[in-house]
């Protein structure tokens, strides 16, 4: 009987270790599961996700192979049709599992706050400024992991116009606009958000960031490249029949580049921007089946010094 | 009230007259039977499914490539509006709504429901929906397609010019699918509450009950928020004012929360039947007790309650102040307590018994597995930081895909298979159901698993078109949509060779307690020719102790 239960005791803490073990091994493999990490708060976000995805998957590890070991070990046999042990409840038990979710909800939570509170991604600007009881701070008192030059003024000002179906960028200080947007690396970026119609979001997967643009309202919205490269915006939040094309190209580039980039538009005569749902909607379309059914207009294709 | 026993009414050879509707016909036909209403609404609801099931086919099949190239853009827009609002607002709602009204007097042993016509004008305004959002196909401009959350100034914008659009019949549908519903609620309550067989307090109610319980006060609550958005909506896109419309002063935002007030508690309506069924289902093939019964009971009220508090998670980049996305970042969160002690509770049943794997507890076990998933990845989406990145993308449309097909729907098929033999005397076959199974379960993971990875890239839904290096995922999420479409074959085919001519079933065939197996199958009009007294809790099981003091078992 004794050695039966310290048998047990040995089974359920090799599962135990078992299943710790894999979960750590998830969760590393969860930042590979993710794009490039080309913005300062993309080093918090992964970390997060790395972090809930071990302990996901130590429950989900947990509670499926105790099921499994009971469909296999405590089938009834063919022909025994009695019932089991008729256990009601164990009230230590039931405390333990309501006690370990709530603490975890809390573990989670503040890890996720603190996350948070780190990116200072801003949002609209008056809701800010007026209620802000939890005073969330942008990244400029900031820790040690983004590099020290993110922290510095000056901060990059852009103002970013959505429409149907089109990206619009305009640099105040050159007063240059392109649709292909550039940053300069390593510096605190503050985007101006707006938008001509709809609702849109404005969204970098490689910098794991999102914002909603809302019509009549003034967004601001902050973060800090750290990679150069290109990648993509899109648009997140659905708006309309051309939603999907609504894309444009993000260049990260070393400030120095970034200036000549923009000294190099400012030469430019504004010109018309490419636009794919300009075109879709004037050609007639290639798919098979086709309806006619009306839809909106897209907006006259932006012109720009940069087209991209 | 009806519930008053009548001895002698009925003598035992003419019972046989008054059994359930025999021919096809009484099942098409006005009725207040409650049983023959929970069968309508079955039967009803998976047309629909069906019919949503092939618009999501038409999606899976524009995903195959990157390009744009089966069905023009506004036909897909149109589709994904469609398959949403049908599958939550005609198959999901309405069978659950199904099963509660077949089920809930019998388990509760009452006579019907506490107002049979109200349930019966309730049901039919079911197909009047249908076919309204059906009969939008063919409106100049084709059906609604600004999704099934309608968001203004999208909905708003109407390019055809005309009155009569597919954006506003899809607010009349879902405006009478509200009233449908809450008509409905106000029928459960009052019948759960008054209606209980002598004996019968609340914490000897079976589970399935409760949850239903649960799930009809949030509609009281939630629902009136949601008409409320719609009818305001419609007032903004047919008379001009300007509740939503921001180029006219309105504010969009608003909109939102009128919209997930009500619609993110209807996940938890959806799902809390589905936990009652879990909770039917496990003990009877575990042969064992329903552990921690009344701890499980008494979440389900928790779910609902915090139900109420959670809508702002899916607005934490829609211009929301920080304290407010932390706020609900926390609430939502606790949602996955008293759903973490009902999880923990079904592994705790099965744990040691003698489980039976008959097909509805391969069913309820594979969705039970499922939801495990859905609720790990739902706790990441509740994180605001994380949610910032996957919020609109394929992660996000995984995740509820889990929830719903991987929980919800399967969790139906174990409840179809389960209760099929008291609803039509019939038994289904084994083999067959198992096939469904097994196709279902391979087809959910390989349509849905993937969805996960292409969120976490940046994949974004509701698009037509998308990047190519998202081509693989997609490829293996559409053959999956494929092979789930292909699992609903060998069940219809089960279902209807079984109701034909499947073996006669006997009254309990699972040997199972509660008061629905101690009628016939399927049961007489009436339900009870005595109401049923009851002296001991359900799910008994092991203890050999009576469930009522007068009708034999």
């Amino acid at each position: 009987m004794k050695i039966q239960k310290i048998l047990n005791i040995l089974t359920l803490l090799t599962g135990a270790i078992a299943i710790t073990v894999i979960s750590l091994w998830i969760g590393q493999q969860a930042y590979s599961w993710l794009p490039p990490q080309a913005a300062a708060e993309s080093l918090l976000i992964d970390d997060l996700i790395s972090f809930l995805v071990t302990l996901g998957s130590f429950i989900f590890l947990g509670v499926t192979s105790t099921l499994m070991y009971s469909v296999i070990f405590h089938r009834a046999v063919k022909d025994d049709f009695t019932d089991g042990p008729p256990i009601e409840g164990n009230i230590t038990l039931e405390v333990v599992w309501t006690a370990i979710p709530i603490l975890l909800v809390f573990w989670i939570a503040g890890y996720s706050y603190q996350v948070y509170e780190q990116m200072g991604i801003q949002g609209p600007s008056e809701l800010v400024h007026l209620h802000n009881p939890l005073a969330m701070q942008s990244a400029h008192a900031e820790p040690n992991d983004l590099p020290a030059n993110a922290l510095a003024e000056p901060v990059e000002k852009i103002d970013v116009l959505a429409k149907q179906w089109a990206w619009v960028f305009h640099y105040p200080e050159k007063d240059i606009t392109s649709t292909e947007l550039h940053l300069p690396s390593d510096r605190r970026i503050r985007l101006a958000l707006k938008s001509q119609d709809v609702l849109h979001g404005f969204y970098i997967p490689a910098f794991r960031l999102k914002q909603d643009i809302i019509p009549n309202h003034a967004i601001d919205f902050e973060f800090t490249p750290i990679r150069a490269g290109k990648y993509r915006l899109t648009d997140s939040q659905y708006s309309g029949t051309y939603f999907a094309t609504m894309q444009a190209n993000v260049v990260v580039e070393s400030p120095e580049n970034y200036q000549q980039w923009l000294a190099q538009a400012a030469t430019q005569k504004p010109s018309v921007a490419k636009n794919q749902a300009a075109s879709e909607y004037a050609q007639t379309s290639h798919q098979s089946v086709q309806t006619g059914w009306v839809t909106v207009p897209p907006a006259a294709p932006p012109l720009v010094n940069s087209p991209g | 009230m009806t519930n008053v026993p009548i001895e002698g009414i009925l003598l035992p050879d003419e019972k046989h007259n008054h059994e359930s509707p025999s021919n096809w016909k009484e099942y098409f036909s006005f009725s207040t039977d409650h049983k023959v209403i929970g069968i309508q609404y079955l039967v009803t609801s998976f047309f629909f499914f069906l019919v949503g099931g092939i618009f999501a086919m038409v999606m899976r099949g524009e995903l195959m490539t990157p390009e744009s190239d089966l069905v023009d853009r506004t036909v897909y827009n149109g589709m994904f509006t469609m398959h949403g609002t049908v599958m939550l607002f005609l198959w999901t709602f309405p069978s659950l709504v199904g099963f509660a009204n077949y089920l809930v007097p019998l388990m509760i042993g009452a006579r019907d429901m506490a107002f049979p016509r109200l349930n019966a004008v309730a049901f039919w305004m079911v197909p009047v929906v249908g076919i309204l959002m059906m009969g939008s196909f063919f409106v100049p401009g084709g059906p609604a397609q600004a999704g099934w959350w309608s968001y203004p100034p999208v909905s708003l914008q109407n390019p055809t010019g005309n009155l009569i659009n597919g954006q506003v019949i899809w607010l009349l549908a879902v405006a009478i699918s509200g009233v449908s519903s809450i008509m409905g609620a106000v029928n459960f309550v009052t019948t759960i509450v008054k209606m209980r067989a002598p004996g019968m307090g609340f914490f000897k109610m079976p589970l399935f009950v409760w949850t239903v319980f649960s799930a009809q006060i949030i509609q009281l609550f939630g629902l009136p928020a949601l008409t409320a958005g719609a009818v305001m909506l419609l007032l903004d896109l047919t008379a001009g004012t300007a509740f939503f419309d921001p180029a006219k002063g309105g504010n969009p935002v608003m909109f939102e929360h009128y919209f997930w007030f009500y619609s993110h508690p209807a996940v938890y309506v959806i799902i809390l039947p589905i936990f009652g069924i879990f909770s039917e289902i496990f003990p009877v093939y575990s042969r064992k007790p329903l552990f921690g019964y009344k701890v499980v009971a008494v979440s389900s009220i928790l779910i609902a309650i915090v139900s109420g508090i959670v809508w702002v998670h899916h607005m934490y980049v829609s211009g929301t102040p920080g304290w407010m996305r932390l706020i609900f970042m926390l609430t939502t969160m606790f949602v996955s307590v008293p759903t973490g002690i009902k999880v923990f509770a079904w592994v705790a049943t099965i744990w040691g018994g003698k489980l039976r794997l008959t097909t509805p507890m391969l069913f309820a076990l594979g969705a039970l597995i499922m939801f495990v998933f859905a609720g790990i990845t739902g706790i990441m989406l509740s994180s605001v930081p994380v949610d910032v990145h996957v919020n609109n993308t394929y992660f996000v449309v995984g995740h509820f895909h889990y929830v719903l097909y991987g929980t919800v729907t399967m969790g139906l098929y174990a409840a179809i298979y389960h209760w099929f033999p008291k609803m039509t005397g019939r038994m289904y076959s084994e083999s067959w159901g198992k096939i469904h199974f097994w196709l279902a379960f391979i087809g959910t993971n390989l349509n849905f698993l993937p969805m996960h990875p292409l969120g976490l890239q940046g994949m974004l839904r509701r698009v037509a078109s998308y990047a190519p290096e998202y081509t693989f995922w997609n490829i293996i999420a559409s053959l999956g949509g494929f092979l789930l479409g292909m699992s609903t074959l060998p069940f219809i085919f089960n279902m209807v060779i079984s109701w034909m001519q499947g073996e006669k079933a006997p009254a309990n065939p699972w040997r199972a307690i509660g008061l629905e197996w101690l009628v016939s199958s399927p049961p007489p009009v009436e339900n009870f020719e005595e109401i049923p007294i009851i002296i001991s809790e359900p799910y008994g099981y092991g203890k050999s102790e009576p469930l009522t003091a007068n009708l034999s078992e």
